[in-house]
């Protein structure tokens, strides 16, 4: 049986007790998946894993706290889970995960940028082997898994989902830990060079807030400080300084707990790389806590918690 | 660096009520010379300081911003200092990713009876951050605007922006 027809089964057999189930189909073209809630068996049929299934449904976990609910979830969006019961956001009692062994998304702005023309809309999507062949305009185009795939899913060293009730798919083999060529070279940058580039990227942001609302640790909803009127922390001003403070925030309110699932840089309409920024605050944070959020349950987030005597911050003489 | 002979810059100095704030009265008190650049202040507990506090004051034209607090083990709720102590030194080493200097940001500990050694962080402070200079804006005035503006402010009361 396949991956699919096994994550079937495990619904089907848990899906009396649960007020639904969180997992995807196919969105408005067959390029694009959509989450999928199953509430009956006949929207079982619906269901759909693989690399088009992009997002990550822990995201929708604190909106049904305190009802019974699946969810599916790959190797990544495994972590945003144990970081959510790490801080009590959400009850182990109350999820049930379906855990499934990936083998990699693609990434949608990828696989804009390798066809040939703006795909609008796709007729079909054939997977196989190590591609997949798109079908546009009655022009297919045949895509290779390894230059369409998320950043994320390069460097990923969990491709098993971690905390899980029911684990379908051959488990991999995890990969030791890299970093990314884009991300080190980035970092090599002078200030002002660095400066120079948020400015530009920053003048592109709408401040739609689809970063925030599609990060599954930004579970604040409408009590939001970026959306507060008092105090008034970010004003209403488009300027490149305004859309990056609202970064700012995110980052700051995501030290130690971001868990790299990438979705903040993925909903970006305007193609903003925040994922810079995310992967540098973790470096940090790794570097002077040795934690790494969603890694393992109990962890208790390290801003949250002190040392009396932190043996990795050098007080600076003055 | 005194009013006198450089311009002066802005620096925003947020300092605790029950040490640092008082090293600084004790420095007043002593009558220690001290740079005029500083803008303080006062929170109840450096851990009443959001690292947010810092960059929007970064962000809002500050060139320079130091956090100063009681001594590890010397706060007056006891533990204050040591959730700011984790919460600046991220901050700190968060900074360099945006574009914005690291070196614009400085945390210290000055209890109330260090009036010597306040004097000798903001004078060190000081002189730094005026080894750096004015901070370039986020929002960077174009040419342009610069010369429209002049020729509005030329114009007085009969500029279009007063109808």
């Amino acid at each position: 049986m396949s991956q699919l027809d096994d994550l079937k089964t495990a619904i089907k057999s848990r899906l009396g007790e649960l007020e639904c189930v969180i997992g995807w189909e196919q969105g408005y073209d067959p390029l694009h998946a959509t989450p999928l809630f199953i509430r009956s068996e006949a929207d079982l049929d619906r269901l759909i894993i693989g690399p088009l299934a992009v997002h990550n449904l822990a995201t929708y976990l604190t909106g049904y706290k305190g009802k019974k609910v699946g969810v599916v979830v790959k190797g990544c969006d495994s972590k945003s889970v144990v970081q959510l019961l790490n801080e009590k956001l959400i009850n182990r009692d109350d999820v049930v995960i379906f855990g499934l062994c990936c083998d990699g998304v693609v990434s949608q702005r990828k696989i804009r940028a390798a066809l040939p023309a703006d795909p609008g809309f796709v007729e079909s999507v054939e997977i196989g082997g190590d591609g997949m062949t798109v079908t546009v305009a009655g022009q297919a185009a045949t895509l290779k898994f390894a230059d369409v795939q998320a950043d994320k899913c390069r460097i990923c060293t969990t491709p098993d989902a971690i905390v899980s009730d029911v684990l379908v798919g051959t488990a991999h083999t995890p990969a030791p830990a890299a970093s990314l060529a884009c991300q080190d070279e980035f970092e090599a940058k002078s200030d002002a060079e660095k400066l120079e580039f948020w400015q530009e990227t920053m003048s592109r942001c709408i401040r739609c807030y689809a970063c925030r609302n599609a990060c599954p640790m930004c579970v604040c909803r409408d009590y939001c400080i970026a959306t507060s009127r008092d105090p008034l922390w970010l004003s209403q001003d488009n300027t490149p300084a305004e859309n990056m403070m609202f970064q700012m925030v995110h980052v700051s309110h995501l030290a130690g707990r971001c868990t790299e699932c990438g979705e903040c840089e993925r909903a970006c309409p305007v193609d903003i790389p925040l994922m810079l920024l995310r992967r540098f605050m973790n470096k940090q944070v790794k570097d002077v806590f040795e934690h790494q959020a969603g890694a393992a349950l109990e962890q208790t987030p390290p801003l949250l918690t002190f040392k009396v005597e932190e043996e990795r911050i050098n007080e600076r003489g003055w | 660096m005194p009013a006198q002979d450089v311009r002066e810059l802005r620096i925003v100095g947020f300092l605790c009520n029950w040490c640092s704030y008082g090293g600084a009265d004790t420095a007043g008190v002593g009558r220690f010379t001290q740079p005029t650049d500083l803008r303080i202040i006062r929170v109840p507990c450096s851990g009443r300081i959001d690292p947010l506090f810092i960059v929007r004051s970064l962000m809002n034209g500050a060139d320079g911003v130091l956090v100063s607090g009681c001594h590890p083990r010397d706060c007056h709720y006891a533990e204050g200092n040591f959730y700011a102590r984790r919460r600046l030194e991220m901050l700190k080493r968060f900074l360099p990713i945006t574009g914005i200097d690291a070196r614009r940001f400085e945390y210290t500990w000055v209890s109330a009876s260090e009036g010597q050694r306040w004097q000798h962080v903001v004078t060190e402070f000081t002189r730094r951050i005026h080894e750096l200079g004015p901070a370039p804006s986020f929002n960077p005035a174009s040419e342009a605007d610069w010369n429209a503006l002049a020729v509005q402010a030329s114009q007085g009361q009969g500029c279009p922006c007063h109808g």
